[in-house]
């Protein structure tokens, strides 16, 4: 009952998978790297604290990660149609995935900055570094490792989020295993699109955290 | 006569949960070039802060100070920055970068102030053969000692040719061999360099070592200042009485340096009095006895098990029947007596 056209679909399915969890990614850490550094930079005890900055860019991650992904999915089909020109497909899911995975981003970006230590920053300070200096050259040198941790479990999130997207029509895998799996009743391929998942989060897992181990210098 | 660092009516306060808190009031310094300076308060006198306070990485509340004769309080943010490479910092836990190796740390200053980074290599192997560290280069700064991590932070505060280096705490990291090897590194870079030393620390010892002069803070007050020599000699207040004799029990590791000195080719011995022994003056009645002279290189009480107990070391004279028969003497009347050959615990 496995055709080659099977094959061949599964293929595009992880395809259309590693794309739509690629861009996202991409796309979200073009809005939430500079979104978390701007957080972390203008807390409190950051160093151009800015109680204004920090409130609007807080309260705004704040209202974006607590609307559920299927919600968001729907509520900005106007801006994916604006974009992408339709609502469907994997093309069309990166809109909204990139939407979700930002604030997230953005959130692991900051709490990866606050956890360098304060010292070496004053250090940098004490030798006439300005704030863009000790942000490049300091900040994200310094949380590297943390940073990448992060990158790792933002793929493996937003690949999860991908599939979630085949409720509507999304593309990829997800997409696969609700059409023939749910909505059809073909079990063997709704198993073989949720083993192809589980291998790709395994893969970026084990790349990502070795990676960083690797560019880790504090050992 | 005008210092390279004079600080006026210095006060610092922090807005806390709790309340205002003032951790530093008044405070008046002139430091002239060339002098090395220490800054001596117990934890929480407020010196970390009034050091931060002379690189402007803390603005003072009131009060002015001035790196040679400008006012930092009048600068600009960019001007500060620029006056910032005149003055390095290094810090009590090293404040290195964990990610970039030895030679990249040391370059990142002047990477910042705009060097070529062939340049700034070039200037970076120099300074660590000043430090003595030039095979660690390629090393990251988790692989070093405490002590080298203090070299390499000491490296990169000489790369930008500063006129003044601050060191906070530089020393209270470290163990007392590499604090001495450290001290005798800042002092090199003062004499060599010309460049003028502020040491903040909470040992005497530190400042004895290497400062000319020191001031003492207590309670975020200047307390006294002066030559170290003057202060040592003749301590005014109860704060500098305090840290003087605190001073002497970390000062023990370099007298027991003196001590094996002395006993170098000397018989001597380690007498233990306990509390009944003491009655009777037993070295007096023993010198008095053998008419030959002893010298007692140490005394001291120590509380054993909860009992006071006395320890003497003493040198014999170089006759070997009076050794033996001073020995036996001691051994007689109850002391427990033993051979010591250059060691003392």
């Amino acid at each position: 009952m496995w055709t080659s056209d099977l094959t061949l679909m599964m293929l595009e399915g992880v395809r259309d998978t590693l794309l739509m969890t690629l861009m996202s990614t991409l796309f979200g850490y073009l809005i939430g790297l500079p979104w978390g550094i701007v957080l972390a930079v203008t807390d409190k005890p950051g160093i151009r604290p800015n109680a204004v900055v920090y409130k609007i860019l807080d309260v705004i991650a704040n209202i974006m990660r607590s609307i559920p992904f299927l919600i968001l999915l729907i509520l900005v089909m106007p801006i994916t149609r604006a974009i992408v020109g339709k609502t469907t497909g994997s093309a069309a899911t990166i809109v909204p995935l990139t939407l979700a995975a930002a604030p997230f981003i953005g959130r692991m970006i900051e709490s990866s900055i606050k956890e360098v230590d304060h010292g070496v920053v004053e250090a940098a300070q004490s030798m006439g570094a300005g704030t863009f200096t000790i942000i490049w050259k300091v900040l994200l040198v310094e949380a590297r490792t943390s940073i990448l941790v992060g990158v790792t479990i933002a793929i493996g999130t937003i690949l999860g989020y991908s599939a979630m997207a085949g409720v509507v029509g999304g593309g990829g895998l997800g997409d696969i295993a609700m059409r023939y799996g749910y909505y059809r009743y073909e079990t063997l391929i709704m198993i073989v699109s949720v083993v192809l998942l589980v291998i790709l989060v395994q893969i970026f897992q084990t790349l990502g955290m070795r990676l960083s181990a690797k560019l880790d210098k504090r050992k | 006569m005008s210092g390279i660092i004079e600080v006026r009516d210095l006060s610092k306060t922090f807005e806390t949960d709790d309340g205002k808190v003032e951790a530093l009031q008044n405070i008046s310094l002139s430091i002239q070039a060339g002098d090395i300076y220490g800054i001596i308060g117990m934890s929480g006198a407020g010196k970390s802060t009034l050091v931060r306070c002379l690189n402007y990485l803390e603005r003072p509340t009131s009060g002015t100070v001035e790196i040679e004769g400008r006012e930092l309080g009048t600068l600009t943010e960019s001007q500060l920055r620029e006056i910032r490479r005149d003055i390095s910092m290094i810090f009590q836990h090293f404040n290195l970068l964990m990610q970039k190796n030895v030679i990249d740390n040391i370059c990142f200053p002047l990477v910042i102030g705009g060097m070529k980074k062939k340049e700034a290599r070039k200037r970076a192997e120099e300074l660590l053969e000043i430090v003595e560290l030039s095979e660690k280069a390629l090393a990251y700064p988790a692989q070093l000692s405490g002590g080298q991590k203090q070299r390499v932070a000491i490296a990169r505060a000489l790369a930008a040719n500063p006129k003044i280096l601050l060191c906070d705490e530089a020393t209270s990291a470290l163990d007392p061999r590499t604090t001495q090897s450290i001290l005798r590194l800042l002092q090199d870079i003062n004499r060599n360099y010309g460049i003028t030393i502020v040491i903040i620390t909470h040992e005497m010892s530190v400042v004895r070592e290497i400062c000319s002069h020191v001031a003492i803070i207590g309670e975020g007050h200047l307390v006294e200042q002066g030559r170290v020599a003057d202060i040592f000699a003749h301590p005014k207040t109860p704060e500098a009485k305090e840290l003087i004799l605190k001073g002497n029990s970390t000062d023990r590791r370099t007298l027991e340096d003196r001590q094996r000195e002395l006993m170098k080719g000397k018989c001597c011995i380690r007498i233990v009095f306990s509390v009944n022994s003491s009655f009777e003056p037993v070295i007096a009645n023993m010198v008095l006895r053998f008419g030959q002279p002893i010298n007692i290189l140490r005394a001291d009480t120590k509380n054993v098990e909860g009992i006071a107990r006395g320890e003497m070391i003493l040198s014999l004279p170089d006759d070997r029947e009076v050794q033996e028969k001073m020995k036996a003497y001691l051994t007689e009347r109850g002391l427990a007596v033993e051979e010591v050959n250059g060691y003392v615990d």
